[in-house]
């Protein structure tokens, strides 16, 4: 009971602090931190699954949120019927060779007797089918990437609406996370969390490089959305006469109308996956997970396959992450591969799981949005913290500006030192497992 | 057919900087094993440790700039480097006083000393950025080359040039000299023992009587210079950005691993193997192949096995490949 | 009768909060004798040897060494006082080498320690040949004499050996039984616990056999083996 109220009480906290954006800033402020509150809190959810319920140490959540945002602009922007007719086909076989070369080895590895002929097999079959792949890949990605470079020169989506998007980057990361839990799910923790790290700078490399995929570091812009566009809305003469109606200008009216939409579309998707996670803590199945998590030995001990539920879980969460960024980027309208940054999409959202409570789905959904809360407003708070205090030094003094300059970085610094506090003094989060 | 300008095109191209490259990340790699050894986790702040560092040691190198204060042919920054060292030290004990040793006294797991380095790697990058900012600093001065290509086609007359710049000189002596005196601390003097002793066998160490946390104090100590002189002979060799030092420690800590966590000759040779892959797989082998191989073979493209974007990946699949089939790393690292 | 030279006397306690494993357990060691603790399994013999070090917490009971009462005192402080202890299982630094292992363990001392380790390898020769080869590269056998090595090289007043003899084959077993002898006629008295309890009851001065964490029987090494109840309980005949 006392746990609720607790619970409780913190929720509103956060409410307060965005009613207080609100009234403070502006409501649109508030919303734009509210929305990507929600998002956050998907993400943290996602790592929660893998971290709270079973121990996981994945440091690659920058990799699947990127490729969620990729499922974005494929699903949802309109195919680029020129490129697919000069080098479609061509791209598409060379990513089959590619497959097929991975998979031949992989069959030789594992039907092969063990010897030197094995490992000389397999390392001639992947030098071999290396360059085989890149004859047949490039003609088709140098085919495609011609077309109309400074518009398209990639292959385009499906033009499907983009709500089919998220979803689909759930699948994608589930798809991604696969493959990475295969192969790596078996090592220790931190090595678990090196090589996750480096899956997502490969996901991030191969984002900006493969311009043919989605236009690598040139980035797609002009996501359709899922709402309607603030413009319509201005020259909508029924919206314009109901925002007159509540005492608000057209453009206010409407960029807040788009962001409340975004809300509730974010809202919904964030209490399903809750409920979800929720249900999943208290079934069977999630008991085995903390179990496992508990005692690794002991479970295996007792018969259960630790590695394969490890891998469920683990692709699980990744889904749930793919989600997260296939709704950003919808949010965000345009695909910037350069914008990934493992401190803000990784690490961040490390930061909100501990905070929040590992284990407790409600308090990764709370420190999703405690952190991502503080993360936009601790900018605007040191940079009037750093005017405040450098405000008896002259105006044009280097060191003042210096320090208003770098006001911008002190938000690192905070996360680093909420972290560390957390961990030291209440190492179990704001809302604790139960 | 002319294969000794096809070796001096390889060396020019692929040895030398692979070579530079490799003591850099080894140098980075003995501070993760290090700490590794006697201390028990893999330490993700090191990448901005080794920022941390440089960013005091460039700070000292304009100060003497200003001053007119120079090294002659070399850069400036040699002279700094014990200021830079003292500093990053100073901030390694400082953060261990204040965050680790309340972990170790509580006998915390591994994992959880991790998500601690995080937490520090979050301060010490918003520190670095704070007082430097996140751009691009190059602070080398001095004499450039050692030996410019055009010198070098001159007193050789071949086509090719193969030019020799005086970081990549210094890295390499640097590195020698560093690593020379470690493994002679390590191996030769008592307090050295007593850390691998310690990194061994830490109940055996505590019932002959060695000092945990002097130990401790001292791995910092050597830390701390390893990641200052690492960064900076990158910084001199390349440029200085916050960011960029952040993300070498994918190719640091996949050399440590690659050479088996906790062993510091593992951590050299991981670096070499690390450095050398990731330079071999991204460099265009056209001229090289233009050089050695008949001229009707000649290549026709830039024989470029991935683009240089994918460096990551080169590292990390060799990772992966020796966690897979030998997860203790090529020498036998502990497996703790 | 004058007080033994290293004693833990009427000790009751066990590890942390858990349960007691002891239970008013005395054991003792008489200067350049060899006490022997002997029992069934699972009876806490390595248990009140790790008492004696220090290494859990009695609620009742003392420890001294030298009539000096060592009950407060960390297990690096005993070491300090003049206590050696080799323990069951990772005793010696793999990684390091034998001589190596040698100079580790006289860690504590500031003198030259030259001379110390010259008997050490006198007493155990085959360490002299290896001393330049990683411990952890040695037989079974051979890595126990380097793990007794090392517990002798801050010269200690008394020797302690948890199951020096775990592991080994027989023949093994009897050659560091010798080397076990031929230290305590050094004058350095040495208390052990031992699973082969007839073997080592043979050599030893005094026996106590354990039973469920309590002195069950306590006597002369050669008392014990006469005894018919010891015999018909724990030496199979």
């Amino acid at each position: 009971m006392i746990g609720n109220l607790r619970t409780f009480l913190l929720f509103a906290a956060v409410a307060c602090l965005l009613v207080l954006t609100g009234e403070m800033q502006s409501w649109s402020t508030a919303l734009l931190i509210f929305n990507m509150g929600l998002i956050s809190a998907i993400m943290s959810l996602g790592v929660n699954l893998q971290w709270g319920f079973a121990g996981l140490f994945n440091i690659g959540v920058m990799g699947f949120v990127a490729l969620g945002g990729l499922a974005t602009v494929l699903v949802s922007m309109p195919p680029t019927t020129d490129a697919w007719a000069a080098g479609g086909a061509q791209v598409l076989l060379g990513l089959l060779t590619g497959a097929a070369v991975i998979v031949a080895a992989a069959l030789a590895l594992r039907h092969l007797p063990k010897s030197r002929l094995r490992g000389a097999t397999v390392l001639a079959i992947l030098v071999g089918g290396f360059f085989l792949y890149r004859w047949v890949f490039d003609p088709g990605v140098d085919a495609v990437e011609a077309v109309n470079p400074a518009g398209t020169g990639y292959l385009g989506g499906l033009g499907l609406p983009v709500l089919f998007a998220w979803p689909m980057g759930g699948v994608l990361a589930a798809g991604a996370a696969w493959i990475i839990g295969k192969a790596a799910l078996g090592l220790r923790s931190d090595y678990l969390a090196i090589a996750t790290l480096g899956i997502a700078e490969i996901i991030l490399a191969v984002m900006k490089n493969e311009d043919w995929l989605s236009r690598g570091v040139k980035n797609v812009n002009g996501i359709p959305r899922p709402v309607p566009n603030e413009i319509d809305l201005q020259n909508d003469a029924g919206f314009v006469a109901t925002a007159q109606g509540i005492g608000l200008d057209p453009v206010t009216a409407s960029s807040l109308y788009i962001k409340l939409s975004y809300s509730i579309l974010f809202a919904v998707v964030l209490v399903v996956l809750l409920v979800l996670a929720q249900l999943a803590l208290k079934s069977p199945w999630g008991r085995m997970m903390r179990a496992i998590r508990d005692n690794e030995v002991a479970a295996e001990a007792m018969g259960k396959d630790v590695t394969a539920r490890h891998l469920q879980v683990f692709i699980l969460g990744s889904a749930v992450c793919g989600v997260a960024g296939a709704m950003m980027t919808t949010l965000d309208g345009q695909l910037i591969p350069t914008s990934y940054q493992p401190l803000r999409f990784t690490f961040l959202i490390w930061v909100m799981v501990i905070v929040g409570g590992s284990g407790n789905n409600l308090g990764a959904v709370l420190g999703g949005f405690v952190i991502w809360f503080l993360w936009v407003q601790v900018e605007p708070i040191g940079l009037w913290l750093m005017q405040m205090i450098t405000a008896p030094l002259s105006e044009d003094s280097a060191l003042r500006a210096h320090l208003i300059e770098s006001a911008a970085h002190m938000r690192l610094l905070t996360m680093g030192l909420i972290l560390l506090l957390v961990l030291r003094f209440s190492p179990r989060g704001l809302i604790p497992e139960k | 057919m002319d294969l000794l300008n096809a070796l001096v095109a390889l060396s020019n191209f692929v040895l030398v900087p692979a070579i530079a490259y490799g003591a850099q990340l080894a140098l980075g790699a003995l501070g993760v094993t290090l700490i590794y050894g006697i201390l028990r986790f893999s330490n993700f702040a090191h990448g901005d440790t080794m920022a941390f560092g440089t960013m005091a040691t460039i700070l000292v190198t304009w100060w003497f700039q200003s001053m007119g204060i120079g090294f002659g042919p070399l850069p400036t920054a040699l002279l700094a480097l014990p200021f830079g060292i003292l500093a990053c030290v100073l901030l390694l004990i400082g953060t261990d006083r204040a965050v680790y040793r309340f972990y170790r006294a509580q006998k915390a797991k591994p994992v959880i000393l991790v998500i601690v380095s995080i937490g520090v790697m979050f301060i010490m990058n918003g520190l670095v950025r704070f007082i430097i900012g996140p751009g691009d600093q190059r602070f080398a001065d001095g004499e450039r080359f050692i030996v410019t290509a055009r010198d070098f086609q001159a007193m050789t007359g071949l086509d090719e040039g193969l030019a020799l710049k005086t970081t990549q000189g210094i890295t390499v002596v640097t590195a020698v000299i560093v690593v020379a005196a470690l493994f002679w601390f390590l191996n030769r003097t008592r307090t050295g023992k007593s850390m691998r002793a310690y990194s061994d066998n830490e109940d055996l160490a505590l019932l002959s009587g060695i000092d945990p946390e002097r130990v401790v104090l001292i791995t910092w100590l050597i830390v701390g210079a390893l990641a200052t002189v690492a960064g900076v002979l990158y910084g001199l060799d390349k440029s200085f950005k916050p960011f960029t030092y952040f993300q070498l420690l994918l190719p640091v800590f996949a050399s440590a691993i690659v050479g088996g966590l906790g062993n510091p000759l593992g951590a050299i040779a991981g670096g070499f193997i690390i450095a050398f892959s990731e330079v071999t797989i991204t460099y265009a082998w056209k001229k090289v192949l233009g050089y050695s191989l008949p001229e009707s073979l000649e290549p026709s493209g830039l024989v470029q096995l991935l683009s240089t974007d994918y460096k990551f990946a080169v590292s990390f699949v060799i990772l992966l490949i020796v966690l897979l089939f030998r997860p203790t790393g090529l020498f036998r690292g502990k497996s703790v | 009768m004058s007080e033994p030279f290293l004693i833990g006397d009427a000790m009751t306690g066990g590890y942390g909060r858990g349960p007691d494993i002891l239970h008013a357990c005395t054991v003792a060691v008489e200067r350049g004798e060899i006490a022997v603790i002997v029992g069934p399994n699972g009876a806490g013999k390595s248990t009140a040897m790790k008492a004696i070090f220090g290494m859990l917490d009695l609620h009742e009971g003392q420890v001294r060494l030298d009539g000096d009462d060592i009950t407060g005192l960390s297990p690096q402080a005993r070491v300090k006082k003049g206590m050696g202890f080799v323990p069951q299982n990772h005793n010696i630094f793999t990684s390091l080498t034998v001589e190596e292992n040698l100079e580790m363990g006289a860690f504590i001392r500031e003198d030259d320690i030259s001379g110390t380790m010259a008997q050490v390898y006198d007493l155990f020769p085959i360490l002299r040949e290896k001393r330049r080869q990683a411990a952890g590269e040695l037989s079974g056998g051979q890595r126990q004499q380097v793990a007794v090595g090392r517990a002798l090289m801050t010269r200690p007043k008394v020797l302690m050996l948890d199951e020096p003899t775990a592991g080994v084959s027989p023949i093994v077993m009897d050659e560091l039984f010798d080397r076990i002898i031929e230290v305590a006629r050094t004058g350095l008295p040495v208390l052990m616990v031992e699973q082969n309890a007839r073997q080592a009851l043979e050599i030893a001065d005094k026996g106590y056999v354990l039973v469920q964490g309590r002195n069950a029987h306590t006597g002369t090494g050669k008392e014990l083996l006469a005894d018919a109840e010891v015999r018909r309980s724990f030496l199979g005949g």
